[in-house]
């Protein structure tokens, strides 16, 4: 069984999206779960449908969707405070040495995070290559498993088969609680399947085979 | 965000002449583009917090999308593509255009103090 997990993600909303079925999992077996969010998605452009966030608005109100989606999942929430869009501009090492600081206090036996290059979003992979560089930098001994999170269109060609596959659907509910929470972004996601407070059961068959599955990559160093 | 009202926008505007303002202007079509559609292009530019001085200001368009040019001593700033308006925190005049799913697509926002950073 894991000691503590921590999940290392740039927007509220990639851990609902990415790997709440997987922390689920995780906070049944009682495993306590720490998830690192980059930035407050201070960029996206959903708004909201129909809209009611603008630009200057939009931090505050994905601040608070990310706290009640944590509430749900029932993990611990530290926020990095980068701003979204930019974490590849930021200098690789230095965002490194800050994940590596919290992860030394925490001591996690996993550390989820995108697999870098193939993670499409700039900031999924500038930020996974920064996580799994203060892993790698951590003493050997000490350092946590890895497992990378790969969603570019061509990752299993050029990846091969994810060596983690979650299947989560047993957790659906909930995963799609977590995911609901994140109204801005989720409603023009989800807009196609979310009818008011329901979920229209063919529609959720199919988000189920969308999102009921979890997978990642096992992170190995050279050394 | 409602949508614009042509007049109250350009009156609005007319208050930022001749002083030196903050600057949030940006265009995006999201991370995803090329993600979903592999013909498409993922395009977007971003300024936010340039300090600028304006000597004209005019709103034009239509009645749904607008466009707004901002004439300078040595040059321009203009966004087209604006569909809704609002004024934050009492004197930011917020400008957006969204698409049919209300996403935003293009902002041009003017301020006499700093926007977030």
């Amino acid at each position: 069984m894991e000691k503590h997990v921590v999940v290392i993600y740039p927007h509220p909303d990639d851990e609902s999206f990415g790997a709440a079925g997987t922390i689920i999992n995780f906070r049944n077996q009682g495993v306590p779960v720490t998830y690192l969010c980059g930035t407050l998605g201070e960029m996206g452009r959903n708004m909201g449908s129909p809209t009611f966030a603008n630009r200057e608005t939009l931090p505050y109100i994905r601040k608070k969707e990310l706290l009640a989606a944590c509430n749900v999942l029932d993990i611990e929430l530290k926020m990095l405070g980068y701003r979204d869009k930019t974490i590849e501009y930021e200098d690789r090492q230095e965002v490194a040495q800050h994940l590596k600081g919290i992860l030394e206090t925490i001591k996690p036996s996993l550390v989820i995070t995108h697999y870098p290059d193939h993670a499409v979003h700039p900031d999924h992979n500038a930020l996974g290559a920064a996580a799994i560089e203060a892993v790698r930098q951590m003493d050997k001994e000490n350092r946590p498993t890895l497992w990378a999170q790969a969603i570019s269109n061509n990752h299993i060609e050029e990846l091969g088969d994810p060596d983690i596959k979650n299947d989560v659907t047993e957790h659906f509910d909930k995963k799609m609680e977590a995911i609901l929470c994140h109204d801005s972004q989720a409603s023009g996601i989800l807009g196609n399947f979310k009818k008011r407070d329901e979920v229209a059961d063919d529609v959720k068959e199919a988000a189920k085979r969308r999102l009921g599955k979890e997978q990642f990559y096992h992170w190995h160093f050279d050394d | 965000m409602k949508p614009i009202e042509k007049e109250n926008v350009q009156a609005t505007l007319e208050r930022f002449i001749n002083k030196d303002v903050y600057i949030h202007i940006e265009t995006t079509n999201g991370a995803y583009a090329s993600h979903f559609n592999d013909k498409a292009y993922n395009v977007g530019a971003y300024v936010r917090n340039a300090t600028v001085r304006f000597t004209q200001a005019k709103i034009v368009g239509d009645g749904n999308v607008y466009r707004v040019g901002l004439k300078m001593e040595k040059g321009w700033i203009y966004a087209e593509g604006l569909t809704d308006w609002v004024i934050h925190e009492e004197e930011k005049l917020l400008l957006a255009g969204h698409d049919r799913e209300g996403r935003l697509m293009v902002s041009l926002q003017i301020s006499e103090t700093p926007f977030d950073y």
